[in-house]
């Protein structure tokens, strides 16, 4: 791959400056958040992160926003994540590698079905809180 | 420790997003003799016994991880450093920042691999909040060095986008393929 400058990079999005003005962040309606604590990291969640990134690209969604965040207390079960969409329940999955990750866009997010096999619940509220 | 290099350097930098640092420096460097990695912020800092507790990995910052006795990323980078033939540094000060840079032997059997360094680096800058990063990357190639803002300038600034992050993973990995080449 040739070397890319911040010009270079700049063009680039100069390219595809026209599908870009289309995309509107309040239209923005689904949330990915995928926990990059030390367990998630452990864990592989850097690849689902990228898997995302890259599966999203290529699908040409732009309704979903992709976010990190700490442990989000399922260490046992990582890398796990959370995805938010209307009309369905917030679901955390869990043990999401990077195959698990595209069926999370296919299916989930494309076509509103759960990808079953990957539903774990939120950790209880003594972990969470601390009790 | 973890599986790669830039598994452990994500863990540490996420330290200093959740440190609140307004700037954050990161260095990964690698030569015939070690790979190098460092990050230095401007966040909350940590008093001596606080550094002290850091590295005990039975230990983790009040409000962290609520509930929980662990805490293991700068004790798997010092155990990485200790195991591997390199060094270990820990500086900080509160209010004014923390310094953490953590070396590997090349020649060391127990040393990780580099791991992926595209994705480590959006990742890090993928992060929600208004920070700078610069990071500052060396190997046999050659170097380059890089500002999120730069970055953000160049790409629009929307980081939760997946369009936007593909393009910053195609610079970066363009660059890597650079440095990492002896040509």
């Amino acid at each position: 791959m040739a070397k890319l400058t911040l010009a270079d990079l700049k063009k680039l999005r100069e390219s595809k400056v026209a599908e870009i003005n289309q995309r509107n962040p309040e239209n923005k309606t689904v949330q990915v958040i995928v926990g990059m604590g030390t367990c998630g990291i452990a864990a592989g969640a850097k690849a689902t992160f990228d898997a995302f990134v890259d599966a999203l690209g290529k699908a040409g969604v732009d309704y979903v926003t992709i976010r990190q965040t700490g442990c989000m207390g399922l260490c046992h079960s990582e890398p796990t994540v959370e995805v938010v969409a209307p009309d369905m329940p917030t679901v955390m999955y869990g043990k999401v590698d990077a195959d698990t990750a595209r069926r999370i866009v296919n299916e989930h997010i494309l076509q509103k079905k759960l990808v079953d096999d990957h539903i774990f619940d939120k950790p209880a509220a003594d972990i969470v809180g601390g009790r | 420790m973890h599986p790669t290099v830039c598994d452990t350097l994500a863990d540490i930098a996420q330290n200093s997003i959740e440190a609140g640092a307004a700037e954050i420096e990161i260095r990964l460097a690698r030569n015939a003799r070690e790979t190098i990695v460092s990050v230095k912020d401007n966040g909350c800092g940590m008093t001596a016994e606080q550094k002290r507790k850091a590295e005990d990995p039975f230990y983790t910052a009040p409000g962290k991880h609520p509930g929980r006795k662990v805490g293991l990323g700068l004790p798997f980078a010092r155990m990485t450093a200790e195991q591997c033939g390199g060094r270990w540094t820990l500086e900080s000060e509160p209010g004014k920042g923390t310094f953490v840079e953590f070396s590997m032997a090349a020649d060391n059997v127990d040393a990780p691999p580099l791991g992926d360094v595209p994705a480590t680096l959006v990742g890090l800058m993928a992060w929600d909040g208004d920070r700078e990063i610069r990071v500052v990357r060396e190997d046999v190639g050659g170097s380059y060095e890089v500002a999120r803002s730069e970055l953000s300038e160049a790409l629009g600034g929307d980081w939760s986008d997946a369009g936007t992050l593909a393009m910053a993973k195609e610079f970066f990995s363009s660059n890597e393929d650079e440095i990492t080449t002896t040509r």
